[in-house]
C-alpha cells in the first residue's frame, strides 16, 4: 500500500469481497458470451453451408426423394403462409379492435386470458387437434387448407394482442374528436384509430409472418409432404414446406440431402431474421425520432 | 340499448379465440375418450408403449376394439419431458442471469440495445433450425468428447439445445426488471460501501426475485412444449427410462410428432386416440405452468411483497 499514504491497508475481509466481486463479474460476462455464442455459430454455420449449397436449380426443380431442388417446398411454404395470413389477419385485427376499444369488461379479460393460453399451447398439440378434426373428421386429408387454418389458430391470438397494444397507444382525444364530429364506431376505428396505429399492426403482421414461415410441428400432421408442386387444390393434396426439408433431409446419409437441408434452413433463417431485425431497428428509430 | 353492429362484429371475431381454445380441448377430450377409458390411470405410470399387432384381428377389451397386445403407457415420455426441461432450466438460469446482469450493469448504454436485440433474436430462431445446428455441431461434439457410448444423441444434448432456446426468455425478463430498479436503491447500497457486484447481488436481485421466477416458469412452459429441436437431437428413446445423461429420450411433444406413421397404420384408430390423450396431458401441463408464470409476472404477488 505504498501508492498512497492516505489509504488504509485493506483488511482481509475487504480483499475477499473485492475478489468475490471480480469473480462474479467474470462469471456474468462469461454468461453473456455463452448465451450469444451459439446464435453467432448458428448464423455462421447455416449461412456458410447454406450458401455453399446454393445453385439456380434450387429454385426451379422439385425435390425428388431427397435430391433435386427446393421449388415445391419454397412454393408450399409461401402458399401455406399466405393463406394462414389471409385467414388470421382479419380475425386477429378484429379481435384486437374489440379488446382495445370496447374490452373493459370481465368478458374481455377472459378473452385475453384464453388468448394467452392459446399462445402458450404447444404447437404440436394444435397440429394434432387439426389432424383429428380436419384430416380425419372432415376427411380433408393432408392439405393446404388444414395447414393454413392450423397456423392461423396459432397466430390469431398473437395478432390480437399486438393489435390491442398498438391501438391503445393512440390518444383518446383522437377518438373523442372523431365521435364529436358525429363519426360512427366503424368510422372511428377504420378512419382514425387504425391508421394512427398502422405501423404497430403492420409490425405484428410481419412478426406473425415470420413465425408461420419458421413453424414445423403444426404442419407435420396437417400438410404432410409432397414431392410435387401445388396443383391448386385446397383439400386432398399434401403440401411440401421448407422446414420439413430441414427436419428430415438432415437425417439422410448422403451429402446432397444435407446440402438441401442447409439451403432450406438458410432461406427460412433469412426470412425470419430480416423481418425481426428490420422490425426492431424500425421501432428503435421511431422511438428516438 | 341501441344495437351497435360494428361492436357486435368485432366482439364476434374476438370470441373466436376462446372458441378455438375450447374446440381444441373439447375435441381432444372427445376423441381420446375411448383411450382414456381403455388405458385408465395406468396410462401415466406404465413404461411400455406397444401398438400391438396392427395386422392381427382386433380384439375387444371392455367393449373397445384394440389391436391384439396393444398397451399404452406414457411414463417414459413424462420422465423424458421433466428431465430434459429440468436440466435445461438448470443450465439456462445461471447463464441468463449472468447475461442479464452484465447487460444491465457493465455494457455501456450505447451498445446495450444492440446486444439485447441479439439476445431477443435467439428467441425467434425457428426450433427446427436449432435442431439442425444441434445435429451438425453439438451432437458430434458431445458424441466425441463426452458420451461414453459415442452417440451424441440423448438427454444431455436435448437439454443443452432447450437451454439455449429458453435463455433469452429468462434473460430479457430479468434485464427489463433490473433496468427498472429505482436509482435510489442502488445509490443507497453504494453509499453503504458495497462493491458494484454486491449492489447487484444483494440490493437489486432480491427486488426482482419474483419477476425472475416468473420468467423461469415461463421458460419452463416453453421448454415443456418444445417439439422439433428435441425430436431431432434426443435420440427418440422408447419403452425404457433414461439411466444417464446420455440415454436416448423422448419428450411428450417429440413423441407425438414422431408417431404420424404408426398412427396412420392402426386399423382400430386406437393409437391415434392414445396420442390424443397424450396431447391432452401435455396441454394441461403447459396450461398449469403458464398460469403460474402469469400469476408471478403479473405483479399480483409482487405488490404484496413490497408493501
Amino acid at each position: 500500500m505504498s501508492v498512497s499514504a492516505l489509504k488504509m491497508p485493506r483488511s482481509a475481509q475487504e480483499t475477499r469481497r473485492l475478489i468475490i466481486s471480480a469473480i462474479g463479474w467474470v462469471l456474468c460476462g462469461a454468461g453473456l458470451v455463452l448465451v450469444l455464442a451459439p446464435l453467432v455459430d448458428i448464423v455462421v454455420v447455416v449461412g456458410w453451408r447454406g450458401i455453399a449449397a446454393f445453385s439456380p436449380h434450387l429454385f426451379t426443380e422439385n425435390t425428388t426423394g431427397a435430391n433435386g431442388g427446393l421449388y415445391n417446398a419454397i412454393e408450399g411454404t409461401l402458399v401455406i403462409t399466405l393463406f394462414a395470413m389471409l385467414i388470421a389477419l382479419p380475425l386477429g385485427v378484429g379481435a384486437g379492435i374489440h379488446l382495445s376499444e370496447y374490452g373493459k369488461d370481465k368478458l374481455a379479460s377472459a378473452i385475453r386470458f384464453m388468448s394467452d393460453t392459446l399462445t402458450g399451447t404447444p404447437s404440436i398439440v394444435l397440429g394434432y387437434f387439426s389432424y383429428i378434426v380436419m384430416i380425419i373428421g372432415f376427411g380433408w386429408g393432408f392439405s393446404l387448407i388444414a395447414a393454413s387454418i392450423t397456423l392461423a389458430i396459432m397466430i390469431v391470438p398473437y395478432l390480437a394482442r399486438i393489435t390491442e397494444l398498438s391501438l391503445q397507444q393512440v390518444p383518446n382525444s383522437m377518438r373523442e374528436a372523431a365521435y364529436a364530429l358525429g363519426a360512427k364506431d366503424s368510422n372511428v376505428v377504420f378512419k382514425v384509430v387504425l391508421p394512427a396505429a398502422s405501423s404497430g399492426v403492420l409490425t405484428g403482421a410481419l412478426l406473425a409472418l415470420a413465425i408461420s414461415v419458421g413453424e414445423t410441428a403444426p404442419l407435420i400432421y396437417t400438410a404432410g409432404w409432397s414431392n410435387y408442386s401445388w396443383s391448386g387444390q385446397f383439400t386432398h393434396e399434401p403440401m411440401a414446406y421448407l422446414t420439413y426439408v430441414i427436419w428430415t433431409f438432415i437425417d439422410q446419409p448422403d451429402a446432397k440431402s444435407h446440402a438441401l437441408a442447409f439451403a432450406a434452413a438458410f432461406l427460412v433463417m433469412l426470412v425470419v431474421l430480416v423481418i425481426n431485425i428490420g422490425v426492431r431497428v424500425a421501432i428503435r428509430r421511431k422511438k428516438f425520432a | 340499448m341501441k344495437l351497435r353492429p360494428f361492436r357486435l362484429a368485432v366482439l364476434g371475431l374476438s370470441l373466436l379465440i376462446p372458441a378455438a381454445l375450447c374446440a381444441v380441448v373439447l375435441f381432444l377430450v372427445l376423441y381420446s375418450g375411448e383411450a382414456i377409458f381403455f388405458n385408465g390411470l395406468h396410462f401415466l405410470t406404465q413404461i411400455n408403449w406397444n401398438l400391438g399387432n396392427l395386422y392381427g384381428d382386433p380384439v375387444v377389451v371392455h367393449g373397445i376394439q384394440v389391436p391384439p397386445g396393444a398397451n399404452y403407457g406414457m411414463l417414459v415420455f413424462i420422465v423424458g419431458t421433466l428431465a430434459s426441461s429440468g436440466i435445461a432450466i438448470l443450465i439456462a438460469v445461471p447463464l441468463a442471469m449472468g447475461a442479464a446482469i452484465f447487460l444491465a450493469e457493465i455494457i455501456p448504454q450505447k451498445i446495450r440495445p444492440m446486444l439485447s436485440m441479439l439476445v431477443e433474436l435467439i428467441a425467434v430462431v425457428p426450433s427446427v433450425v436449432f435442431g439442425l445446428w444441434g445435429i451438425a455441431v453439438l451432437v458430434p461434439l458431445i458424441g466425441h468428447y463426452l458420451a461414453p457410448n459415442g452417440s451424441g444423441y440423448g438427454l444431455l444434448t436435448a437439454s443443452i439445445v432447450l437451454a439455449l432456446m429458453i435463455t433469452p426468455i429468462i434473460a430479457s425478463t430479468l434485464l427489463d426488471a433490473l433496468l427498472q430498479v429505482p436509482k435510489e436503491n442502488r445509490e443507497s447500497a453504494f453509499a453503504l460501501g458495497a462493491t458494484h457486484f454486491e449492489v447487484v447481488a444483494k440490493a437489486m436481485m432480491p427486488m426482482v426475485r419474483t419477476t425472475l421466477i416468473g420468467g423461469i416458469v415461463l421458460a419452463l412452459g416453453r421448454a415443456l412444449g418444445e417439439t422439433m429441436a428435441v425430436l431431432m437431437v434426443s435420440g427418440g428413446g422408447l419403452n425404457i427410462l433414461p439411466t444417464s445423461l446420455f440415454s436416448p429420450i423422448s419428450t411428450i411433444a417429440s413423441f407425438v410428432a414422431s408417431q404420424l406413421d404408426s398412427a396412420e397404420t392402426d386399423p382400430t384408430n386406437m393409437s391415434v386416440r392414445a396420442l390424443a390423450e397424450i396431447a391432452l396431458v401435455l396441454f394441461f401441463i403447459t396450461l398449469a405452468v403458464n398460469a403460474c408464470a402469469k400469476l408471478l409476472t403479473s405483479g399480483a404477488l409482487r405488490v404484496r411483497k413490497r408493501a
